[in-house]
This record gives C-alpha cells, structure tokens and sequence, in this order.
C-alpha cells in the first residue's frame, strides 16, 4: 500500500518493513498526543476567554494529575524504547551466513570489492534475497552509507571496519547516498544500489572474470612474507593463522576477545596493540604501508583460512544461493 | 539602537541617567548590560538569517545554481556556529536574564557587576573573531567540527572560528556564574527559594549546565586546535587518535546545549501563561523541579547523536533508555502549562500568542526528538532533514518563540514604551505560519532520505516540492521577524508611554517603573507574598488600544 504513496520513499529491504511499521506507529501515537494538547489549549482558551464577572479560579496544581500525565507518557515512551532497541539490535546484527562486501570510502566516492573480485565504483549490484553485510572502512574523513530503500545507514570511519547488513526484496535501481558532511562534494558522493533478479546477478557475476578477493590476499601474504612467521604449524613466531576468525583469542595481557575483521585488521595495522598470549610483540608495522583495498584482501585471506566449503572465496559469495531463494 | 534614549518626562531612569558612548561601554548596570547585548545578538541573528535564506535560495532548484559547493559549505557552517553560539545561547540568558533577574528577585544589581560586563567584552571578541572569519572567507567544518575532517582535511578558518566559540564560551561560563552566585546570595528578604519565578528558576538550572558543560566544549576546541596546529593524535586515526572521542567530547556539551537554549524559553512562557491566563501556575514545585531534572538528566544522553557513529549496541541501548528519561520532564512542563489555562480568564495579547505558538512547536518538536531517540527509527531518519526539521522546532519553534514572547512581555518594562499591539500580534501570526511552512515539509523530505548539508540534489528530484515548501515558509518567516525590529524601534519614538505595570502581572519587576531606575528600587522591597499571587491581583489585563 505504502509503494505508491507519494513522498514515501521505497521500500526495498526487510528492515525498510521494520522500521516502517515503527514509524507509523510512532506517527499515530505522537499525531493522538499532538492532538489531544492542541485540542485542550485551543479549548481551554475559547472556553475561558475573559468574561465579563467571571473570575479566573485559583488552583494550586495536583500532585495526583502530575503523576498521571508522567507515568502514562513514560509507559508509552517505553514502548517507542523497546520497540526501536529490537528493530535496532537485528540491524545491528548481520545474519551468520551473509554475503560480504568490502567497502572503501574516500572523499568522494564509494569503491565496493565483492568476495568474488569484482570491484565497482559508485554502484553496487546486489541479488534479491540475499543477506548483504557490508564492511566498510574510510580512506580519509567519516562518511555514512545510506541507502533510504533498505532504511540503513552506518557511517564509515577511517582506521577501522564498521558493519552494516541488509536483504533486498525487490529488483530496482536504489539511492545511494554519504549521510556525513564530508567535505566539498558531499552531496556528489552518490551512486546507486542495483538489486537484480539472482538469475541477473549471476550472469552479471560471470561477465567479470576477477580473481576472488582472499586468492588476492594469499598473494599478498606471501608476496610481504607473512607466511614465514604465521607457519601453518606451531614452530611460528607468529600464532597459526588457520581457523582463527570468529575465534576467542587470550591476550598476553590476559583479557579474550574475539578475532572478528576488526581484530584482524588492527593486528597487521598495529601489531603490538593486542599481542596473542605466548608470542612476543615482533611483528611490525603495516600502517601505512598498504591501501585500504590489500587490507581488505588480507583479512579476506585470514578469514578463508580454515573455513572447508569456502576456501577460494574467503567469505560468504552472494553467487552461494541459500535454499530459500531458491 | 543601544544609544537611543527614552523620553520619559524629567524622572530619571538607567537610560537618561548617563549619556554618551563611554557610559554604555564602560557600564555595569545590569539593564544597560543586557543593551549592550540585545544590539549584539540582534546582529547575529540577522547574519544567521541572512545565510539562511541563501541556503533556502540555493535549495529552490535540485541542482547546485546559485553558489558554489565549497561556499554553501560554508553558509551551512556558520549559519549554525552564528545562530547556536552567538544568538540562541546567549539570547535570553544575556538579554532578557540579564536585565530581569535582579528585577524578579529584588536585588540593585547581579552579584558580579564588572564581571557581567567582562562577559560582554568576551562576547564580542569572540563574535569579532567570528565575523574575521567569515570576512577571510568562512568555515566549512560543519557547526559541529567533526573530526578528522576539521582537523586535517580542510583549509579554511577552523582555528579562528575555533577559537571565536572558545572566548565567546567563557562569556557564557561567566553568567552562568553570575545568575547562581545571585540568584543564592541577592534574594530580597521574604524572596525564598520557593517564591521564586520561575523564570528564576529557569536561568538557574541552566546556568548550572553552563557552569558545568562548557568548559568541556572549551578544551575539546583546543585539542582540535592543537591538533590541527602540531598534528598531536588526539582524533585522526592515522596519527593514532580517535575519531569518536572527538563526537563523545563534543556531544557531550552540545547535547546539554541544547537544554541552555530551551529552559529559559520554558521560563519566559511560564510566566506568560500564568499573567494571561490570571492564574498561578499549576504545580509550582513540579515546574521547577522539572527544570532541574532536565539540566541534571540532560547530561546523560549525549551518546544519542552517535546511534550510527560506530557505538557500541549496548551503549546505543542505554542511551537510548535515558533519552526517554528525559523526555518526561519535558511532557510534565507542557502538561501543566495546559492545565494552567484551565479555568482562567484568558486573553490573546501579543506574548500570550507566542506563548500558544511555542507550546504547540515545542509539542511537536519533543514528540519527534522520541523518534530519533527509539533507535530503530533514528538509523533511517538521522543525518537527514529530519533531525534538521526536530531541532528547528526546539530551536526557532521553541526557543525563538519563547525569546519573542518574552521581548514583547517585558519591552514596556525595558524601554519604558508600549509596542503597537496589532502589528504585534500580527507578526506573531506570520511567524507561525512560516515558521511551519519552512520546517514540516523537511520532516517528510527526512524520511524519504534526503541527507543533511547538500548543496545538490539533482540525482533525487523527487526532492524538490517539499524543497520549494520549504524555501517559501523561509521568505515568510523572514518577513515576521523583520516587523518586530521594525516596530520595536519606531515605539523607542513613538510608542506610547508604558505604565508600571502595563499586564498588571504578578513579580517583582512591575512594582519597579518602567524604565527602572538604575539601582532598580528605590527601598529594599520585602516579599510577603508567594510567586503568581493572581488570586490577590484581582484587576485584568487592560484591554490592547
């Protein structure tokens, strides 16, 4: 109903639905407060206009109203809050097996690299019922990756990866757009979002004949000699790489985290900053050293690592067609 | 204006008691004081607006016409920098609380004199660094001066402007100061804590903020300036800083800012709604402490400008839920004001106008900041026109309202004149309209995604009705603002004399004729009677000539 009404924008993405169906909500409660205020103002000042021998009637408050119209407002406002943390914390949360995209921000265009090595600039084709997780990353200032037909945005920082996700439902040619004030030609940091049809996709996928992102990796982790510390044994200088994603990793000192791209990518940036417990902090520097794109690559590689189905594509391929889209 | 003197027959009054230039700059009464800043922020508000209607000209047609990219950058800038630091947050508090303060509570003067007046010379170094910079050829660092961009990416003036915001903060700390030391220690015998205006009461929880919030916007724009200066890795990420340090640190004086700019609105239309209406204010204790709940809650939901920034989804969860603490406060301050009316004797002059138009913008403009607070909703609509849209209500809708309402309130008070009420109240009319004709069409073009700060939509043209919407509300509103400027100076002439007390309204400050004299009284007044006592003033309004 809502596709056609104007000054509506598209609705092209599981969570556009969600968070449609919020705002609407939102919409009828505050439109209902809204109205009831504006009625009793408008009521109250007609119906007690000064009048000739009529006296305005003191009233010193009452503490039993006071609480009402705060504990009534305060249960709805709890309502907007739980509603908005759940539509919130499942677009915070991208689905274990989505497609992944590494994104490069730069003032001022959008560079995109999918698992499988195409690379676009300024466009983004994405397949029709696919969970799409974008892993972005800024050369240069903030940007925002907004996309209003998907109802996402998630603004993209220099120096580490942030993480947006969405599942397309319907083909069309969609907004893209940079939502932080980024310099001189912001507003020319656009593009478009592409969602084909999977039978599309797949043959626009096959017209490339790119390299997949992780095998670019594996060449650079030898080309830079990686491999001679992290061995694929445990006589290494450096830990084992192989199965470690998604991982718990002990620290030297002492606290766990989980290896996730973020870890990844501050491990070869900045090495000494979160030192696996047992190695000594050897390892140098990257920063500076490489683009944001062979980052990109060598996480992709380290996360291919270990995974049996998708060794040759380090990550999960939008080509990899999940049961129900079929 | 600052120098034109009343008339006022052979009394004498804090305007004709000196004249000459040097009896301005150098004075220390506080209602000469409150002059001084009443020219300055006048001419901030009108080179706000001025780059305001270029920004609306610019915004008329999708493709980017009338300027140039990197120019409208910088109208966006230091339209914000001039409207929020050198207009919305001085306004009241430096204007209206500077003048009527030791008026309300009974005192010769603020506790600080000389330092009221350091205050002013702060404010306008740092508003003569702010016009340096936009004669050099402008800031374009956004008013928010997000990092790394301000700090390596750009090659404007960002340490000028910088630093215009810095001194002029200090300006702010230094009344904030002022109002709590007096409003502690000046309080006329019989004036208690519980007798207080509101307005008082107002001024009082927002200095707190200033007191307590500024400085730390001061020192984050000397680590921006450091930064930029002798590239120290405080925010660039490639010099090893954080980014969203910067955004924690800003936010987290910038969100209470906000409450600077907005209760002493609430305190102004308080006293408003209980004169028109013949009433005392209903739940006295629960107005002020509202007051205090939103100063002190205030401080705990800066994060919520950060929901997409790259927070944590617990931390986005907590602010979330503390945002909507602070949204009750504010519900029970509209609440009683509504209820206030009930059973009143009202009557529509001009204030009470602006009192109606900023109870009903500040409705919408609250409701709406729930939306961007309900986390779901602020991924989609932040960073586009309608945030752009929600603090416009506050702000223009709320705040400038409020500070319009309570400049026609007290005008026969200060100038010892009474403005024309029809072109008053008028003008009152044009001002709502505009006002929601600029700004209810950018809720929509918010949630069909238009982003904030761009120069050229042509790639979306399905933007541009709403745009049109937009930039004729701004021409209107333009016009409503420019009468009471207008009419205000000409009643300076030819207005008509103003009695005492012209609303017959309660508080202190219309037993003092009007214009006062300098030290205010002439004898210490005792206060016997408890705030709003309209059950003892039993005449009405004068009818409006």
């Amino acid at each position: 109903m809502l596709q056609n009404m104007p000054f509506w924008p598209a609705r092209a993405s599981t969570s556009a639905n969600n968070v449609d169906a919020l705002f609407i909500f939102l919409v009828v409660v505050s439109a209902l407060m809204t109205a009831l205020i504006f009625t009793m103002v408008i009521y109250f000042a007609v119906r007690y206009r000064k009048q000739a021998g009529r006296q305005a009637e003191q009233i010193e408050g009452s503490h039993a109203l006071e609480i009402t119209w705060s504990v009534i407002p305060f249960c709805v406002f709890m309502v907007f809050f739980a509603w908005g943390a759940y539509v919130y914390f499942r677009e915070r949360t991208p689905p274990p097996n989505s497609a992944e995209v590494y994104t490069v921000a730069k003032q001022w265009m959008w560079k995109f690299e999918h698992i499988e090595g195409q690379r676009e600039i300024n466009e983004l084709h994405v397949p029709v019922g696919r969970d799409v997780k974008m892993i972005m990353t800024s050369q240069d200032v903030i940007h925002s990756f907004f996309v209003p037909a998907f109802r996402v945005k998630q603004d993209v920082l220099p120096g580490r990866y942030t993480v947006a996700w969405f599942h397309p439902t319907k083909a069309g040619t969609y907004h893209l757009f940079c939502a932080e004030y980024c310099g001189t030609s912001h507003s020319g940091m656009i593009g478009s979002v592409v969602v084909m049809e999977p039978k599309d996709y797949e043959a626009w996928l096959t017209g490339g004949g790119n390299q997949p992102l992780a095998v670019t990796g594996e060449r650079l982790f030898s080309e830079l000699g990686c491999g001679t510390c992290h061995r694929t044994d445990t006589q290494g200088r450096g830990p084992n790489l192989v199965g470690v994603f998604g991982k718990p990793v002990l620290l030297e000192d002492g606290r766990t985290l989980t290896a996730d791209e973020n870890y990844i990518r501050e491990s070869i940036t900045d090495p000494s900053t979160k030192v696996v417990r047992g190695f000594k902090p050897v390892m140098p520097t990257f920063q500076g050293q490489i683009s944001d794109e062979q980052l990109n690559a060598l996480v992709a590689y380290v996360k291919s690592l270990g995974q049996a189905q998708s060794t040759q594509t380090g990550g999960k391929s939008m080509a990899a067609v999940t049961p129900e889209t079929k | 204006m600052a120098t034109a003197v009343v008339e006022t027959g052979e009394r004498e009054t804090y305007l004709n008691r000196e004249y000459g230039i040097k009896s301005w700059l150098l004075t220390v009464d506080h209602k000469r004081i409150a002059l001084l800043y009443l020219a300055s922020i006048t001419l901030f508000f009108f080179i706000g607006g001025f780059f305001a209607l270029l920004i609306r000209l610019e915004l008329l047609t999708p493709a980017g016409d009338l300027v140039q990219a990197d120019t409208y950058n910088k109208l966006f800038t230091m339209h914000g920098q001039v409207m929020v630091f050198f207009f919305l947050i001085p306004a009241v508090p430096a204007v209206l609380g500077n003048f009527l303060i030791p008026l309300m509570i009974g005192a010769k003067d603020l506790a600080f004199p000389r330092i009221n007046l350091l205050s002013w010379y702060l404010y306008i170094i740092g508003g003569i660094l702010m016009l340096y910079t936009i004669l050099a050829g402008g800031v374009d660092t956004g008013w928010t001066f997000y990092t790394p961009l301000s700090t390596e990416f750009l090659n404007s003036h960002v340490i000028t402007a910088g630093l215009a915001v810095f001194v002029a903060g200090f300006s702010s700390i230094l009344t904030g100061l002022n109002f709590v030391v007096t409003t502690h220690r000046m309080r006329a015998p019989g004036m208690t804590w519980s007798r207080l205006p509101l307005f008082v009461w107002a001024h009082y929880a927002t200095s707190i903020i200033q007191l307590l919030g500024t400085p730390v916007l001061a020192i984050t724009l000397v680590l921006v300036v450091c930064e930029r200066l002798f590239h120290l890795g405080i925010f660039n990420p490639s010099l090893g800083g954080d980014p969203l340090l910067f955004q924690h640190l800003f936010w987290f004086y910038s969100h209470p800012a906000v409450y600077i700019m907005i209760l002493p609105g609430m305190g102004i239309i308080s006293e408003i709604v209980c004169c028109f209406s013949r009433k005392r204010i209903f739940g006295y204790q629960a107005m002020a402490m509202a007051l205090l709940g939103i100063a002190v809650v205030g401080f705990l939901v800066w994060a919520h400008h950060m929901f997409v920034a790259g927070i944590s989804v617990y931390a986005a969860i907590i602010f979330s839920l503390l945002s909507y603490f602070v949204a009750v406060p504010s519900a029970i301050k509209v609440f009683n004001w509504t209820a206030t009316m009930y059973k009143g004797s009202i009557t529509y002059q001009t204030p009470m106008l602006y009192a109606f138009g900023f109870v009903g913008l500040f409705t919408i403009g609250g409701l709406t900041g729930l939306f961007l607070a309900s986390l779901g909703v602020d991924i989609h609509v932040t960073d586009t026109y309608f945030v752009v849209a929600h603090f416009h209500y506050i702000m223009v809708g709320g705040m400038v309202m409020a500070y319009l309402a309570g400049m026609h309130f007290w005008w026969p008070k200060i100038s010892g004149r009474m403005y024309p009420e029809g072109w008053g109240r008028l003008a009152a009319l044009i001002v709502f309209l505009g006002f929601n004709l600029t700004f209810f069409p950018q809720f929509i073009l918010g949630y069909m995604g238009m982003p904030r700060r761009y120069w050229d939509y042509s790639r979306a043209p399905e933007f541009q009705i709403l745009n049109v919407l937009s930039t004729a509300g701004a021409t209107i509103l333009a016009v409503g603002y420019l009468l009471p400027m207008v009419y205000f100076l000409w009643s300076m002439r030819y207005g008509k004399p103003a009695p005492d007390n012209p609303w017959n309204a309660a508080g202190l400050e219309w037993t003092a004729p009007s214009p006062p004299t300098t030290f205010n009284f002439d004898q210490q007044p005792v206060v016997s009677w408890e705030a709003y006592n309209y059950d003892e003033i039993k005449q009405e309004v004068p009818v409006a000539q």
